[in-house]
């Protein structure tokens, strides 16, 4: 068994084509990568929301903020 | 019996007509520029360490900092010339399946003929040359972790033996056509998971053990302190162009055309193709989807993980890269990204329970970013490539989830971990490891530092002198 469909390179390459293993998986690889990307939105606009509401109730100091202004 | 071949004698064969004498002189020539090209690409990657080291560390270390890290090159590269080299030809089978290969060595020593200007020979040199980076960068993950309090001539021995010895050696047992490690374990590590970064994060975490933390590091409760890098930005620059040169590296671990003839292995037909390192096939436009789909995955999970720190979001993508790269020449896109992308998270909660059980000081994460991620990308490659050909040669072992964890166990605690460590305690009970804790506080730049002031003083005071007693003021 092997997941790449060949057991050993004992073939014309002019015959061999795809080499990446779990041949046949593209769609169901796909739907995963689909999943992972969209997760990572979903994701990162909760973390940002989040961080974003904590540096607006520490953005209150107006000299703080002022220095920050002043820091360019 | 594998036969002896290399790739001079690939570019170099001759044909027995003049069609044939063309066409092998054009793929000497190809193969020449080619590793010419990925040579110059992968310089950029000891430019981004540079940077990167300086970048994180603070503003009284920065010159002694740059220093260890730039004499690194003539300190490798000399050693690498006078027997590096030679180890990787000799060593494929030494010690435990056989003696010295000393006919494929000898052509490799210092006072050969081919490791020289040679009408005859080609390809050595560039050869040489791209192994030669590699060997740069297994020394300089090192340096990174150790910044800040390490003297720079300990980091200069450890440069030389990770460098020029224990790197080569593991190459020429699992990175090698010919190696045991391919041969018995079926290990594959096509774009050095392990032969590089498992060993180099293996190495720098025997030498931090020795070590010690920076002062300040650690509470007084054990809980670890982040020492903020004191220019950001220059670190994340310095990532990027290790991402550049790491490109670079990918094409360097492929023989870019070869015909089975040459290779001599199983494969019939007459197609030509581009290999591994194992002179296996694959493509460039393979490692090319890959390299940048792990890259993308690394660095998505890296900044969901870490919240967005650049620092991590960064070192993310090189380890993502890392984590795929022991099967980045057989791996479907999306299974290099996904597989960089659970690598990242991995490494990332590895690198915290780590740091804060042991308290250990990575100045810049590298056992984790390179260490780590070359353990677990060799172990994923086992199952995810289970029962593939490691090789083109009869005989060998197909690869498999156990051949890759033994492999990670050699190349991060047999050859990294073991050396590294050995080598620091014998350092540090010579008092030749670690700088005096005054000069710690005061930081290695002190001298230069106050130099530098005086003589600005100097040279200010002079030319108001100057122009006080030459220059008339304009009306």
């Amino acid at each position: 068994m092997s997941t790449i469909g060949y057991e050993s390179w004992a073939v014309d390459l002019a015959d061999v084509g795809a080499i990446y293993p779990f041949q046949g998986w593209e769609v169901v690889m796909t739907i995963a990568a689909v999943i992972f990307w969209l997760a990572w939105h979903r994701i990162q606009f909760v973390q940002e929301g989040q961080q974003m509401e904590e540096a607006r109730q520490k953005a209150v100091d107006h000299e703080k903020v002022r220095e920050s202004i002043e820091r360019y | 019996m594998v036969k002896k071949i290399n790739l001079k004698e690939s570019a170099n064969s001759r044909g027995s007509d003049t069609v044939d004498g063309n066409l092998n002189a054009l793929t000497t020539v190809f193969t020449e520029f080619y590793y010419w090209v990925t040579i110059v690409i992968m310089f950029l990657i000891h430019v981004g360490f540079c940077m990167y080291e300086v970048g994180a560390s603070r503003r009284r270390n920065h010159m002694h900092t740059l220093m260890k890290n730039v004499m690194i090159i003539p300190l490798v590269t000399v050693s690498f010339f006078l027997f590096g080299w030679w180890i990787y030809w000799a060593f494929p089978q030494f010690p435990l399946f056989g003696g010295l290969d000393l006919e494929a060595g000898a052509a490799n020593l210092p006072w050969s003929e081919n490791m020289a200007t040679n009408l005859d020979d080609r390809i050595t040199g560039v050869f040489w040359a791209a192994f030669l980076l590699f060997s740069w960068t297994a020394a300089s993950i090192v340096s990174g972790s150790v910044i800040e309090r390490i003297r720079s001539s300990a980091l200069w021995v450890h440069a030389v033996l990770i460098g020029s010895v224990f790197w080569i050696i593991d190459a020429a047992w699992g990175w090698h056509y010919a190696g045991w490690m391919v041969q018995y374990l079926g290990y594959h590590d096509a774009y050095a998971s392990g032969v590089i970064h498992a060993i180099a994060g293996g190495y720098v975490l025997g030498v931090l053990m020795v070590l010690g933390p920076r002062i300040g590091k650690f509470a007084a409760d054990g809980t670890p302190r982040n020492i903020p890098p004191h220019n950001p930005w220059m670190l994340c620059i310095g990532i990027f162009l290790i991402y550049t040169g790491f490109w670079g590296f990918y094409a360097a671990c492929n023989v870019p055309i070869i015909s089975p003839e040459v290779i001599g292995g199983e494969i019939v037909g007459t197609t030509w193709t581009a290999t591994n390192i194992y002179l296996a096939p694959t493509t460039l436009s393979a490692i090319t989807f890959n390299f940048l789909m792990s890259l993308s995955g690394g660095l998505m999970a890296a900044y969901v993980v870490s919240k967005g720190d650049p620092f991590w979001t960064f070192s993310g993508g090189l380890a993502g890269i890392i984590t795929a790269s022991a099967g980045n020449d057989l791996y479907h896109p999306i299974q290099a990204m996904l597989v960089g992308a659970a690598g990242v998270v991995i490494v990332y909660k590895l690198h915290h329970w780590v740091e804060k059980k042991f308290k250990l000081d990575d100045a810049v994460g590298a056992v984790a970013v390179h260490g780590y991620a070359g353990v677990v990308g060799l172990i994923m490659a086992g199952f995810i490539l289970w029962g593939s050909p490691s090789s083109p040669f009869e005989g060998y072992a197909v690869i498999t989830p156990w051949g890759q964890a033994i492999g990670a166990v050699i190349m991060f605690f047999v050859l990294g971990f073991l050396p590294g460590w050995c080598v620091a305690k014998m350092q540090s009970a010579a008092g030749v490891l670690r700088i005096p804790e005054e000069v710690e506080m005061q930081g290695l730049d002190y001298d230069e530092n106050h130099a530098y002031e005086d003589e600005k003083a100097a040279i200010i005071e002079a030319e108001k002198a100057h122009l006080a007693a030459k220059v008339i003021p304009a009306e």
